[in-house]
């Protein structure tokens, strides 16, 4: 028996992904950084035995190719995007294991945004972030890590702070969140840094394994191609240029201090959805009569007023009764901004045919909740059409038309009168169905006893519709 | 209820759910909203998984790790948002990725407005992203389509691994109908080249880099075999008033229902007028359309809120064998009835009065 | 005839040449060789004696399979087998 140190299992045997003749050798340049930093993770997944349960995601950089080597799920993705991904892909595993193996240009330019908010949503994921301080594939670009003064391809005579901005230490941004438990600077450098950089990647990939959440472990890492250096010499400049700006040390470690999190299986029961969404049960408030559909004519109704009035709830109401009665119904809000504006208006269509436009253009019945959408809106209704005014609020009669029917509803009184100043749009309702006939009221009341959930509100909305229709009897139906 | 009077986004985020969706992630933004509303509330219910993400940018691409997983994924937004999310589709249609994208179209270029308008065709239809792909894209106009087309959506995915698009537009996504709802749940089966984190599946690879010219003109090969095979098989439209339609309106979603109401208008005044409505963009219907141009058509105008991105796939159909005309109001600006009615008209009169 | 431990063997066809293995080993036994392999990189070598079985000339080496380390013989009940 004896110990052998040689390719670690957590490599596959022949890199057959890679194309060419030499299954045997990576990609990467003589003395890459990489190769160092694969051999270490490959090592880690095969001792702690989860190869079999790691996604490795490689995104856009020297290690898009990772997938060539690793015996794990491999995925590759767009450039920056891998804690995206992993938040994905480790969501719809539960109890997997998600690497992200991500560059300087990937993690700390292009995929800002990814990395930041992965790490503070905690997401269960290790990043292992190497940083070399260039644009290894894309030809020695400057990366956000390039030290100041550093020549490249995009900073011929050296980045310049005051243009290009200083370097970025990304370990000590992600050590300010509250989520990761683990965030580390290595090196690949020496024997002594090469350990301490196992022993990280090996406690990140343990503390996962365990269920503690987001890693993160940044390696500074030798460009030596990219730095036009010999190996030995670009590893010695790592030591004396890269470590003073980019201190090695942990800059947390939380472990200790956190209880491993429960694993969210994320798999729905189809009985619980079909519960929840309610599309089970097939109930009709209404019996189906089809001569009232036969014999129903077109609405064409516009409900308005300011926010707060109750304008969609009443034009979701009418909605309901055509649906409920077997008619084609659509209702269309105004949305958005126009809300915040304060004011509100909605258009409902209710026909026996198919329903083209949900817009009301020409309205039948205008129902003014107060006095700028009577100005607004009063001179669309149709000629012989209806508008039902918010007495309350509209003060002297509109005279604008002489070829429309006004009502004038106190629907504030009436709704103050009983207490529930918030139905004053089942006033207006009221009145419009009263006098239109579009809809019996006992329909409304009845939809109201089967959708509204409190008792006091059901009562209170009942006597106010009961109100609204003796005073139309009395006033406009003689 | 199994019918209830709904929103068109709220249609989709429960058929989502009908649709046997497990995940997901999305960015807020007019007039698309109510879907993550929706999803925020309801998924979390169910024990499905619910991101908001950071961006538009991140969604897709959680989206491209939840579909490496054998996952069915959702993501909705509205046309800037798309814009954004065009990197992460172009990835998934290469790595021949299912994933169910909504797009409740606004008015730009630019922020525009929240405000309907279709001019999303372009960018949706015919790919949008980089490289030779396209997507699926079905577009509902009306809530119970966006329920019963989400839900197709999902299926069509899963049977060409591709992105599918839903394609609609603020006022659809906006309007309250009556939506019936189906009442079980999609099963989904296992993908034998999906990820899911074990030993049976861990040699599979997900990737989109094909570094020798030959083997990415492969890829790029089989996916064009996948859109003739779609073009085949999943061309989706429907007619009004075509039988002895000398004028046809081509027109889909929020437009489709305008020209439908317009229709009726000028069928009442003695107009041979009918609608020819696409549902599926990709595929377009455009065998069907061109066999109206050989047939007694004499007329078809494009009625569409955009600059004419549709007008391009007609032209196409009809071949120059009878004319086209176009129609459309841009900015987030709807025709009105009587403005649709007397433009139709005046086209009308000018081809075949 | 069983090789002696501790040794270490490198893989010329799969050495890149970077030197850096040599330069970590601290009994300092291996050497760039004048060899050249199939890719003309000069290959790193073993002197034949005085590796301790340490490792670190593995852990230096960037290329997963170049470097294997074989270290001390534990001596068991083999004997009888």
């Amino acid at each position: 028996m004896q110990e052998v140190l040689g390719k670690p299992e957590g490599f596959v045997d022949n890199f057959v992904r890679k194309p060419g003749d030499y299954p045997k050798v990576t990609h990467y340049c003589p003395g890459c950084g990489h190769g160092r930093v694969h051999k270490l993770i490959a090592e880690a997944m095969a001792d702690l035995e989860i190869s079999d349960k790691t996604v490795l995601i490689s995104p856009v950089g020297c290690t898009v190719f990772a997938y060539y080597y690793f015996d794990c799920g491999n995925i590759q993705s767009a450039h920056g995007r891998a804690p995206a991904v992993g938040t994905g892909v480790g969501r719809s595993n539960p109890g997997s294991i998600t690497i992200s193996y991500q560059g300087d240009g990937d993690l700390g330019a292009i995929g800002t945004a990814e990395i930041i908010h992965a790490a503070n949503r905690g997401e269960n994921m290790t990043v292992i972030f190497v940083n070399n301080g260039i644009y290894g594939m894309t030809g020695g670009q400057m990366a956000p890590t390039t030290l100041e003064g550093q020549v490249t391809t995009t900073t011929p005579t050296g980045r310049d702070i005051d243009e290009a901005g200083h370097p970025m230490r990304m370990s000590e941004m992600i050590a300010t969140l509250e989520a990761p438990v683990f965030v580390e600077r290595t090196a690949v450098t020496d024997t002594k840094n090469i350990m301490k950089t196992r022993k990280a990647i090996r406690k990140a990939l343990k503390s996962q394994k365990d269920g503690y959440g987001f890693s993160f472990v940044e390696i500074l890492s030798s460009c030596p191609i990219g730095w036009k250096m010999k190996p030995v010499a670009a590893n010695q400049r790592i030591t004396d240029e890269m470590v003073p700006y980019f201190p090695l040390k942990n800059f947390k470690d939380e472990i200790e201090n956190r209880s491993p999190r429960p694993t969210k299986t994320v798999d729905p029961d189809p009985n619980k959805i079909i519960e929840v969404l309610g599309v089970d049960k097939d109930e009709r408030l209404f019996k189906k009569d089809q001569s009232f559909i036969d014999n129903f004519k077109d609405q064409h109704v516009r409900i308005a007023g300011f926010g707060g009035q109750g304008v969609l709830l009443a034009g979701t109401t009418l909605g309901y009764l055509g649906m409920e009665t077997g008619l084609n119904t659509t209702w269309l809000p105004s949305y958005g901004p126009e809300m915040r504006g304060g004011t509100a208006n909605c258009h409902i269509v209710l026909s026996n045919k198919e329903v083209g436009s949900p817009l009301v253009e020409k309205a039948s019945t205008l129902i003014a909740m107060n006095q700028p959408s009577l100005n607004e809106f009063g001179v669309t209704v149709k000629p012989g059409g209806l508008i039902v005014i918010n007495s309350s609020t509209v003060e002297g009669k509109y005279t604008e038309r002489d070829d429309v029917t006004c009502l004038y509803i106190p629907m504030n009184e009436i709704a103050e009168s009983l207490g529930v100043m918030q139905a004053a749009n089942m006033a207006a309702l009221t009145a419009y169905l009263a006098y239109s006939k579009a809809f019996d009221v006992d329909m409304l009341t009845s939809l109201i006893k089967a959708n509204f959930k409190k008792k006091t509100l059901i009562e209170k909305n009942v006597a106010v519709i009961q109100k609204t229709y003796e005073y139309v009897k009395e006033n406009y139906l003689n | 209820m199994k019918r209830e009077f709904i929103k068109g986004n709220e249609a989709i985020a429960k058929a989502s759910l009908l649709a046997g969706c497990t995940h997901y992630f999305g960015y807020p933004i007019t007039p698309s909203s109510e879907i993550i509303h929706a999803v925020a509330n309801l998924y979390p219910k169910v024990g499905a998984d619910f991101v908001q993400a950071e961006s538009e940018i991140a969604a897709i691409n959680m989206c491209y790790g939840a579909s490496c997983a054998g996952r069915r994924v959702m993501t909705a937004s509205s046309s800037p948002g798309i814009s954004l999310k065009q990197e992460g589709v172009s990835y998934m249609a290469s790595a021949e990725l299912p994933c169910v994208i909504i797009d409740i179209m606004r008015a730009g270029p630019g922020l525009g407005n929240i405000w309907p308008e279709q001019s999303d065709y372009t960018q949706v239809v015919k790919g949008g992203g980089h490289g030779s792909y396209k997507c699926p894209v079905l577009a509902p106009n009306s809530p119970q389509e966006m329920c019963d087309f989400t839900i197709d959506a999902f299926e069509l995915a899963d049977k060409y691994r591709t992105p599918v698009y839903v394609l609609s537009d603020a006022y659809t996504g906006q309007v309250m109908e009556p939506v019936e709802f189906p009442s079980e749940v999609k099963k989904v089966k296992k993908n034998d080249w999906a990820i899911y984190g074990d030993k049976e599946s861990k040699h599979n690879l997900v990737t989109s880099i094909q570094m020798n010219t030959t083997e990415m003109e492969k890829v790029n090969i089989v996916l064009d075999n996948k859109y003739k095979e779609i073009m085949e098989k999943e061309v989706r439209y429907s007619e009004y008033m075509m039988d002895d339609a000398e004028m046809v309106i081509v027109s889909y979603g929020i437009a489709s229902r305008l020209s439908r109401s317009a229709i009726d208008e000028l069928r009442s005044k003695g107009i041979k007028v009918g609608l020819f409505r696409p549902i599926s963009l990709f595929p377009y219907p455009t065998k069907k359309l061109a066999a109206l141009a050989d047939d007694k058509v004499k007329l078809f105008v494009s009625v569409e809120l955009s600059n004419g991105q549709m007008l391009e796939d007609v032209k196409i159909a009809v071949n120059g064998k009878k004319p086209v005309e176009y129609y459309g109001r841009m900015g987030g600006a709807i025709p009105t009835h009587d403005e649709l009615v007397e433009v139709l008209d005046g086209f009308y009169k000018k081809h075949l009065g | 005839m069983e090789e002696k431990t501790p040794r270490v063997e490198i893989i010329p066809e799969q050495c890149k040449g970077c030197e850096l293995c040599v330069v970590e080993c601290p009994q300092d036994v291996l050497f760039m060789s004048k060899k050249i392999n199939q890719f003309g990189y000069m290959v790193a070598e073993y002197k034949g004696d005085g590796c301790t079985g340490c490792g670190f000339c593995f852990y230096a080496c960037p290329e997963p399979g170049t470097i294997t380390v074989y270290k001390k013989k534990r001596v068991k009940k083999e004997a009888s087998a």
